[in-house]
């Protein structure tokens, strides 16, 4: 249930915590800490079934009154014919909606604090003119980070850290929304070398085909490099384009085993980034993708998807001058893989949460809602390669499941449960504290 | 992109002093009042041109907007959020001659009339952006149209934000078709004083003049907290109390200067004084007509801004951003000032921290009046959406907010902070005809706006990509909006 509203006092797992209306704030969060505690250091040994709902896997068709059953963080069953075992903790979800844990593919939680405060950033390396392949993004993300709270509670259960600035960024990873520590939240690291191309002064080049040439030059010397590691240690090799860990780094994306996601707005930079991706045989997926509709039968022939916003719709620079947004819908229909994020470029930490209300907007602009749920869960899991833990609900996966009131996509409905790893994780955000305090006159600073 | 702040750093000279303006043509707005009482007229001297006088309610740059000519229209079979009273359901409103000529569950229209059938659907006032940077910080972006922050100077009173205004900014014509028919320009909030606003319609014309609202007050713009700070850091002010000592300054000069001429306006003695830009745009703060539209996100700040109010005799009329407005929204209500407010938009620097999703709900349940304003041309486009989403985050703390509530903080609360609640802002008989036909019911997500009109005429339908506003700037530039052919 939503954190301190006091409105279900309906049981919370792992404890005998009732969360009944009777209990001051002050009193619930305590309680919410304890569990905390309890959820990250027990070990995993117990059942939940989540019953009567209208469960919506994505990996198949919706289940009508279906039972989804979670043992050991993992879900064993999805069905309308699930036996609950005896002992099994359950969740009654008649009448709810459940729906696997939203994942906010393009977002920098855990490495942005406060964006306007140095100190509380770092999603950007300083890296060696403007490249960064080495830059593993992870490790600065601060498990303590105010803004997981509220993501959290509004059913993003995992989100992509993805780095940002430079021609090449640096190393993306998917975490899980999970107490703990860093080592406790990451899925996968890394998910995606991140890169921009497009507005040249953005890449540290200054032109279009400087960052062409620059982009092509890397991936090149990184494949030398990583047939010449020993003539290299030897100093017997010509000079390379960049820092050895930077051509370290960059191996995996030649091998064709990382991913290069490139931020690229303008349709005839994307065709660009294409024809890199054929000549130079990399993997690629287009982020940002302002004009990506234009190039939509290109993107689904070359299989290459794209991460793109539904809000955006004003030509807010020349290489986004096609900005619209049916773009989701348009590259859907033209059998592109789409992936949902804010904002166009993602939404700021604080708004991580609004994701499924991008996921509305883009089925009010066309897109079909069981396209749009799979745009914010199954499909970015597959583009980042963790699918197999995370985006479904299916027997094996993590069992990440969000119980909605109703249409996940609307404004007045409220998240009643949120399952991380099995785990129900109840932590009032800061700013539920905030709204508790002030919400009635004179506030309550202190328990009287 | 949003402008919390924009602008680089650019510490140029103090703008230089003011050239005295010429006073061969003037409006008959600007002449000075003929009718003071003035004992004693000095008929010594010529009398001075309207240039060189600082007149209360001078519009030197008169709106030229003209109401369009339209056919009468009904709306029937609608629900209706009336932003004045109670939902009405299978309701109609007539649109005749520019005004809301009737309301109500049964209206009769003229038989020449064009009927739209609104079943299913909804109809709401036209929504007012009571903070929005468009023109002024205009699409596609870049310093060739960064024209929002004079930052020459912590106090640029002298500084009109329609004197910016590019119409051809693309992004007033997606305002419109998303309901937008008001927006309020505003200078940005690099300076204590950032210069007046501006009220403009959402119609297409090539000049500013042509936009704006026929008789709407200006407004003042002023800007609390970290960003005149930053801006300022290596000359001053530096520090918020440095920020606190420059809004006294001003205020100090700009009361003498009030004083020196309406003493002068009253009895025309002597040559008038010399006239100033700025502190006339202040002095006509003081004297109330102009309204104060402040920037600010802490209580904190705005307590002080509002005990600087009362030190000097000015009003403010609403403050901006108040992420922290729902921790004195019982003073906000006392002091009748409006809380101009985002929904969730927080965080991003220190001073917007605390923000809430249920602000809005807050100070509305406190009886502030809330309105959801935008400060960027994308949230502008949703700002019922904002609205939304503040209504639930309300309701999970049990603050229950009615939708006949809650459209009043994008319609009739957004007019009153611009001082046009008697013409705009609700569906009611004698109001301009600005109205927005929804798709669905405006707070769900999947609502589209249908239909929209303004001052009776049809200004946007969505079925007839045809007719669709696009900017000189768009031609050849930006695809159609549906992306394909007309």
């Amino acid at each position: 249930m939503k954190p301190g509203t006091g409105k279900d006092p309906s049981l919370t797992l792992g404890t005998g915590r009732e969360s009944g209306t009777a209990l001051p704030w002050t009193v619930t969060i305590v309680a919410a800490a304890a569990l905390l505690c309890l959820a990250t250091t027990s070990a995993e040994a117990q059942t939940v079934a989540i019953t009567g709902g209208k469960v919506y896997p994505v990996s198949g068709p919706p289940i009508e009154n279906g039972t989804v059953l979670v043992r050991d963080g993992k879900i064993v069953a999805v069905g309308a014919n699930v036996t609950v075992p005896n002992g099994a903790t359950r969740i009654d979800a008649t009448g709810k909606w459940v729906t696997p844990g939203l994942i906010n593919a393009l977002t920098d939680l855990g490495v942005t604090e406060i964006n306007a405060v140095p100190a509380t950033v770092d999603r950007s390396a300083r890296g060696d003119s403007g490249v960064a392949a080495s830059f593993p993004v992870w490790e600065g993300i601060n498990p303590a980070s105010t803004l997981f709270a509220p993501a959290r509670n509004e059913g993003v259960t995992s989100v992509g850290v993805i780095p940002t600035g430079g021609l090449i960024a640096g190393q993306a990873a998917v975490i899980d929304l999970v107490p703990g520590s860093l080592t406790d939240m990451i899925d996968k690291a890394p998910i995606a070398m991140v890169a921009q191309f497009g507005d040249p002064r953005d890449g540290g080049s200054n032109a279009r085909g400087e960052q062409y040439a620059r982009l092509k030059e890397l991936l090149e010397d990184a494949r030398a490099y990583s047939r010449r590691r020993a003539e290299f240690e030897r100093a017997q090799t010509r000079p390379f384009a960049a820092r050895r860990a930077d051509l370290e780094a960059l191996v995996p994306v030649v091998e064709g085993r990382l991913p290069l996601l490139v931020n690229v707005d303008q349709a005839s930079d994307i065709e660009t980034v294409l024809r890199l991706s054929r000549e130079s045989n990399v993997k690629v997926i287009i982020a940002g993708g302002a004009e990506s509709w234009k190039v939509a039968d290109k993107l689904a022939a070359a299989n290459v998807p794209v991460i793109v916003g539904a809000m955006v719709n004003i030509p807010q620079s020349f290489s986004s001058l096609g900005s619209r947004q049916e773009t989701a819908a348009l590259l859907q229909r033209a059998g592109v893989k789409v992936v949902l994020i804010g904002n166009g470029s993602g939404e700021e930490g604080f708004n991580v949460r609004n994701l499924k209300y991008d996921a509305g907007v883009a089925v009010a602009y066309g897109l079909k809602w069981d396209d749009a749920l799979r745009a914010i869960t199954l499909t970015p899991a597959e583009v980042f390669g963790v699918a197999n833990r995370v985006g479904s609900l299916q027997p094996g996966r993590d069992a990440n499941i969000v119980v909605w009131s109703g249409d996940p996509f609307e404004f007045a409905t409220r998240v009643e449960h949120v399952l991380i790893r099995g785990r129900e994780v109840v932590q009032p955000s800061r700013q539920d504290e905030l709204m508790q305090r002030y919400k009635t006159y004179p506030p309550v600073y202190r328990k009287p | 992109m949003r402008y919390r702040f924009v602008g680089s750093v650019a510490m140029g000279g103090v703008v230089a002093a003011l050239a005295a303006c010429a006073p061969a043509k003037s409006t008959a707005a600007a002449q000075p009042p003929a009718a003071a009482p003035a004992p004693a007229r000095d008929t010594t001297r010529p009398p001075p041109g309207a240039g060189a006088v600082s007149a209360p309610n001078a519009d030197p740059f008169p709106s030229t907007y003209v109401v369009p000519a339209s056919r009468a229209t009904l709306i029937r079979n609608v629900t209706i959020l009336t932003a004045a009273g109670p939902t009405i359901r299978d309701g109609s409103v007539l649109l005749r001659d520019g005004k809301i000529a009737a309301v109500g569950t049964s209206v009769t229209a003229p038989g020449d009339a064009d009927v739209i059938d609104g079943r299913g659907k909804y109809l709401t006032p036209g929504i007012i952006d009571d903070h929005s940077h468009m023109g002024v910080y205009a699409a596609p972006g870049g310093d060739a149209l960064s024209d929002g922050n004079e930052l020459t100077n912590p106090v640029t009173a002298n500084v009109w934000a329609e004197h910016s205004v590019w119409p051809q900014d693309p992004q007033f014509p997606r305002a419109l078709a998303s309901g937008v028919t008001t927006a309020q320009i505003l200078p940005g909030s690099g300076n204590l004083i950032g210069g007046r606003s501006v009220v403009l319609k959402m119609v297409p014309s090539p000049s500013v003049q042509g936009m704006k609202f026929p008789g709407a007050k200006y407004g003042l713009k002023m800007a609390c907290g970290e960003n005149p700070k930053r801006v300022y850091a290596t000359r001053g002010p530096s520090t918020r109390m440095g920020n606190v000592a420059g809004y006294r300054a001003a205020w100090i000069q700009a009361e003498a200067y009030r004083r020196r001429w309406d003493k002068w306006n009253a009895d025309h003695q002597g040559d008038p004084p010399q006239r100033d830009l700025g502190l006339e745009t202040l002095a006509e703060v003081l004297r109330g007509n102009i309204l104060v539209h402040n920037h600010c996100y802490r209580a904190d700040e705005m307590m002080q801004m509002i005990d600087i109010a009362k030190e000097f005799g000015y009003k403010i009329r609403s403050f901006h951003h108040g992420v922290e407005a729902y921790k004195i929204a019982d003073r906000l209500a006392k002091e009748g000032i409006a809380a101009s407010l985002w929904s969730d938009w927080g965080g991003f620097k220190m001073e917007a921290m605390d923000g809430v999703r249920a602000n809005l709900a807050m100070v509305s349940a406190a009886g502030a009046r809330a309105i959801v304003h935008s400060d960027d041309a994308s949230g502008m486009q949703r700002l019922n959406q904002d609205a939304a989403k503040a209504m639930a985050a309300g309701e999970e703390i049990g603050i229950h907010t009615t939708e006949d509530e809650a459209i009043k903080w994008l319609t009739i609360n957004p007019a009153w902070a611009l001082g046009l609640e008697d013409k705009i802002g609700s569906i009611e008989v004698g109001k301009n005809a600005d109205v927005v036909l929804w798709s669905a019911d405006p707070f769900s997500v999947y609502a589209r706006v249908d239909r929209v009109w303004l001052d009776g005429a049809p200004a946007y339908d969505r079925a007839n990509p045809s007719s669709w506003w696009r900017t000189d700037f768009e031609l050849g530039n930006v695809p159609l909006p549906n992306g394909g052919a007309r």
